[in-house]
């Protein structure tokens, strides 16, 4: 009963691609570009239920439509006056308007049984083997590994250039991160999901998991990945500004990869925290400064440090920036409450604290000379 | 307090004593008027005004889509342009132009010499230019106007929202206002002024939709006036509705918001099965078939719509038992909306029909309407929401439901009884044209926004990924064609008002209902003896 749609899609591909007029109209069309028609079944037994859901109701639909609209194309052929048809005078109908109040209720009985059951699966998040919070940031990710501590924000990797159309779009163009999520295959993967400003909702279509990150509440979701590989996603509620800019990629490995992969962060991560004790000079730390705040403050504050009028202060000649550096300090660490201004305490090592608190004291002509050093951040941090 | 009375007793009488000079002069007869037809009039034109101020940032919107990447638009400007573009669109747009309609041909319609309460119809009228020019001011302000979507979730509408914001609540409070006042206009005049013999089961169908609408309008629009009230609490006053820090809930904001949405969405949809009923008969030439179930299946769809507001949030982590009941009965919408469905389909059947341009725009209403009807029933499955849920999904079923289901029937509408306010027949050749060029544009912009949904693109978003990038080009092409054929509509408004093509007094052969017995142009008073109803 269920008919493969991608077929559909790819006539419709080879019509539209050898369209001479298409060409014209798409020149500067991308090659990586389809015409993708349908939902996609995804590998988790949980998406397949949900693709099938989706192509029993469309085909319902597409048969009622075939009968309403077929009996309503033929009145308007056959019952027009310009053909000599006389109006009849009936108006009304007891059984026949029973007919059809009854008939759609058992329908919609019959389609709301399987509908519950895959619900229920969905809801049951039971006895999972690895549990990973995902919190919502403006605009980032941050997933921590709750049984092996592994903890990092995932932002989105694509240059400002292909964005502004500056450089060539790559294939994963706004698809792509530098932290991507990994998971195993085959294990029982619970994710709970919040945020920590405003609502987000983390959807990766192949996994059929939509599910809104709410400041302040612990929401629950889970995945048994079937196949490794990568699977991409979109934050799919409003959150602001850079809503567009937040992709979701997860990656899935063979559990023995993916046991690899967490002794690796560990390790990683303590390394982090070591290079805290390293001694830094001004033209390292500016180095690291303007790349931690073009990844993590630019989006608000602008590279140029001159802020958004009204939305987002200015950091360039502000109080803060050329005061005391001890408030500064304060404001990167603890953020602003009630505004944007996040808490980035958590969210950064100390290394790259110290770094763009001297990036933005030292960059855009006010240089104070002021140099952070990481070792006294890592103390403020304990 | 006696004074006052007096004063009104007075204003009273002499309005009664201007009624037989006519419309004063110049622009205090629209300042100041109380008639019902120049307030209907006002009422169309803030409507068109606002329907092509909304189509302006459509436009921007699509064009800054049409290519991934940032061609036009910086995303807070973009984030502006969708949020504004569906409030003028919902509260500019739509529902002025219902009640525009209402305000002309309720009492037309049901015999009676003008509204119940016509000095607060003049009122709810010119407190929407007002609370439009408010809103549409926030755009030049510091930080920019609302960019939070029309649906405004907090905390993105609150802690985290531009200062103008504080505009845009007072603004939704104007509006408010505005459909309260009418609501109760349109509930006194259709229980009170109803000529002899117009008993309610003898009402035309576009009275009692909007009776039921105005019913809708009473019950939701303090709610929204509410759920404002609280953000506006929050933002100024140190309280903490939705905000968790404090011990409230952002979830709290999404019901109360779609406790007034859901029911909003109705009420700007079952004025237009109203017209569509109005319409169709008259050009099948064959009464309505089932009238008592059409009244009975708008009042289920009014009852219903009080009980379905979660299915607007099936992702935000409802408990299962709750899902499953706002699954259920979002799925018995679908009954009553398919009774109505198969009325009219029944009306057509075996009927003799022709194809003016009103009726062109009602058989495209049925069919594309209930395109979208099925797309709502799809989305009904909470399963299949978890993948459709704020993609382009789910913004092609509403605007399958709004633009060719509202818009066309107000336009379907207007084609109706233009003949009948401005005396003259409108021009048929351009209004074919124009529903052509409409039909082809909406179908060219939205279908194809089902494919890019169901591919796995969220709405909302300023750029997108390449594999999104042919459907979204289509999209942009047919939004500017429909688009740039509004301007046939309205030179052929213009065209109907200024030249005489005179209309007869029943202007369609198998018209029916007492809005053709007066003469065409209607003049400014009518039934001031009321018609006795058979």
């Amino acid at each position: 009963m269920i008919i493969n749609l991608t077929f559909f899609a790819k006539n419709v591909k080879y019509r539209f691609v050898f369209s001479p007029a298409w060409i014209l109209l798409l020149g500067t069309s991308n090659a990586s570009a389809d015409w993708q028609l349908n939902m996609r079944q995804g590998v988790t037994a949980i998406s397949r239920a949900v693709y099938d859901l989706h192509m029993i109701i469309f085909w319902i639909c597409v048969v009622i439509a075939l009968i309403v609209f077929g009996v309503m194309l033929y009145s308007v052929i056959y019952h027009r006056k310009s053909r000599g048809a006389k109006a009849q005078n009936f108006h009304e109908n007891v059984y026949v308007e029973m007919a059809w109040t009854a008939i759609p209720i058992i329908i919609l009985i019959a389609m709301a049984i399987p509908a519950t059951n895959t619900l229920i699966k969905i809801y049951d998040t039971k006895s999972a083997d690895i549990d990973i919070q995902i919190t919502g940031y403006q605009w980032k990710w941050r997933y921590q590994y709750l049984e092996t501590g592994v903890d990092f924000f995932s932002s989105l990797a694509t240059p400002l250039a292909q964005i502004n159309g500056d450089a060539e779009k790559t294939e994963n163009y706004l698809l792509e991160v530098d932290n991507p999520l990994v998971i195993p295959v085959g294990q029982k993967v619970r994710f709970l999901i919040t945020a920590n400003d405003v609502i987000h909702s983390w959807w990766v279509p192949d996994f059929a998991v939509k599910k809104d990150a709410i400041p302040g509440f612990i929401n629950e979701s889970w995945v048994i990945a079937e196949k490794p590989g990568i699977y991409r996603g979109q934050c799919a509620e409003l959150c602001g500004k850079d809503h567009g800019f937040m992709p979701i990629v997860v990656q899935v490995k063979t559990l023995a990869d993916y046991n690899t992969w967490i002794i690796q962060q560990q390790q990683a991560q303590v390394e982090k925290a070591k290079s805290a004790e390293k001694r830094w000079n001004l033209d390292e730390l500016m180095v690291l400064g303007e790349q931690v705040y073009n990844q993590s403050c630019a989006a608000c504050h602008q590279p140029s440090g001159e802020g958004i009028p009204g939305a987002f202060p200015a950091l360039k000649g502000s109080a803060i920036v050329q005061g005391d550096p001890a408030e500064h300090i304060n404001l990167v660490f603890n953020g602003k409450p009630g505004t944007a201004m996040q808490a980035f305490k958590d969210q950064l090592s100390a290394t790259e604290i110290a770094a763009v608190i001297t990036y933005e004291r030292n960059a855009w002509g006010d240089s104070l000379g002021d140099i952070i050093s990481p070792s006294q951040i890592a103390k403020m941090k304990q | 307090m006696s004074t006052i009375i007096d004063q009104a007793a007075d204003s009273t009488s002499n309005a009664h004593t201007e009624a037989h000079h006519g419309p004063a002069k110049g622009f205090s007869r629209w300042l100041f008027t109380t008639n019902h037809k120049d307030i209907g009039t006002m009422y169309l034109w803030f409507s068109l005004t606002m329907f092509m101020t909304g189509g302006c940032m459509a436009l921007l919107i699509r064009a800054e889509l049409f290519q991934p990447g940032l061609q036009f638009l910086q995303p807070e400007f973009f984030n502006q342009m969708t949020t504004m573009h569906g409030l003028i669109m919902v509260f500019g747009a739509v529902m002025p132009a219902f009640v525009g309609l209402a305000n002309w041909m309720i009492p037309l319609m049901i015999g009676a010499p003008d509204m119940a309460l016509p000095r607060l119809n003049n009122w709810s009228f010119w407190i929407l230019p007002f609370a439009f020019s408010m809103m549409l001011m926030t755009l030049f302000m510091q930080g920019g106007g609302p960019n939070f979507g029309w649906t405004f979730y907090a905390p993105l509408s609150t802690t985290f929202a531009p200062p103008s914001v504080t505009f845009f609540i007072f603004a939704v409070h104007m509006m408010g206002i505005s459909s309260i006042m009418g609501a109760i206009n349109v509930i006194v005049t259709i229980l009170n002024m109803r000529a002899p013999g117009m008993l309610m089961m003898k009402l035309p169908l576009f009275v009692w939709t909007w009776l039921i609408t105005a019913f809708l309008l009473i019950l939701v629009m303090p709610v929204l006036a509410g759920v404002v009230t609280m953000m506006l609490m929050d933002i100024h006053f140190g309280t903490s509705f939705f905000n968790a820090a404090g011990g409230g809930d952002p979830v709290l904001f999404q019901h109360i918001f779609w406790f007034f949405g859901h029911p909003e969405v109705y009420i700007m949809i079952l004025p237009a099965f109203g017209v569509i009923s109005e319409i169709i008969p008259t050009f099948a030439r064959k009464k309505l078939f089932g009238y008592s179930s059409m009244v009975y299946a708008t009042s289920s769809i009014a009852f219903l719509s009080f009980i379905v507001w979660a299915h607007h949030m099936f992702t935000v982590g409802m408990p299962l038992m709750g899902e499953l009941f706002f699954m259920f009965a979002t799925m018995l919408i679908a009954v009553p909306t398919g009774v109505k469905v198969f009325n009219w389909v029944a009306t057509m059947f075996r009927g003799s029909m022709t194809f003016e341009t009103p009726m062109l725009f009602a058989i495209a209403f049925v069919v594309l309407f209930s395109i979208g009807g099925f797309s709502g029933l799809m989305l009904a499955i909470a399963p299949a929401d978890f993948q459709y849920h704020d993609t382009y999904f789910v913004v092609a079923h509403f605007h399958y439901v709004l633009v060719p289901g509202s818009v066309f029937s107000i336009m379907a509408g207007v084609y109706y009884w233009l003949p009948k306010w401005t005396g003259n027949y409108y021009n048929e050749k351009m209004g074919k044209l124009h529903f052509w060029m409409s039909f082809i544009g909406i179908n060219v912009t939205f279908f194809p926004m089902h494919f890019v949904g169901l591919a796995g693109m969220p709405r909302r978003i300023p750029d997108y990924a390449l594999q999104f990038a042919d459907f979204n080009a289509v999209s942009s092409v047919g939004a500017f064609l429909f688009g740039f054929s509004q301007l046939i509509f309205i030179y052929n408004i213009v065209c109907c008002i200024c030249k005489s093509n005179q209309a007869s007094d029943r202007v369609w052969e198998a018209s029916h209902g007492l809005e053709w017995t007066v003469p065409s142009p209607a003049p400014y008073h009518t039934f001031s003896k009321p018609p006795q109803v058979d």
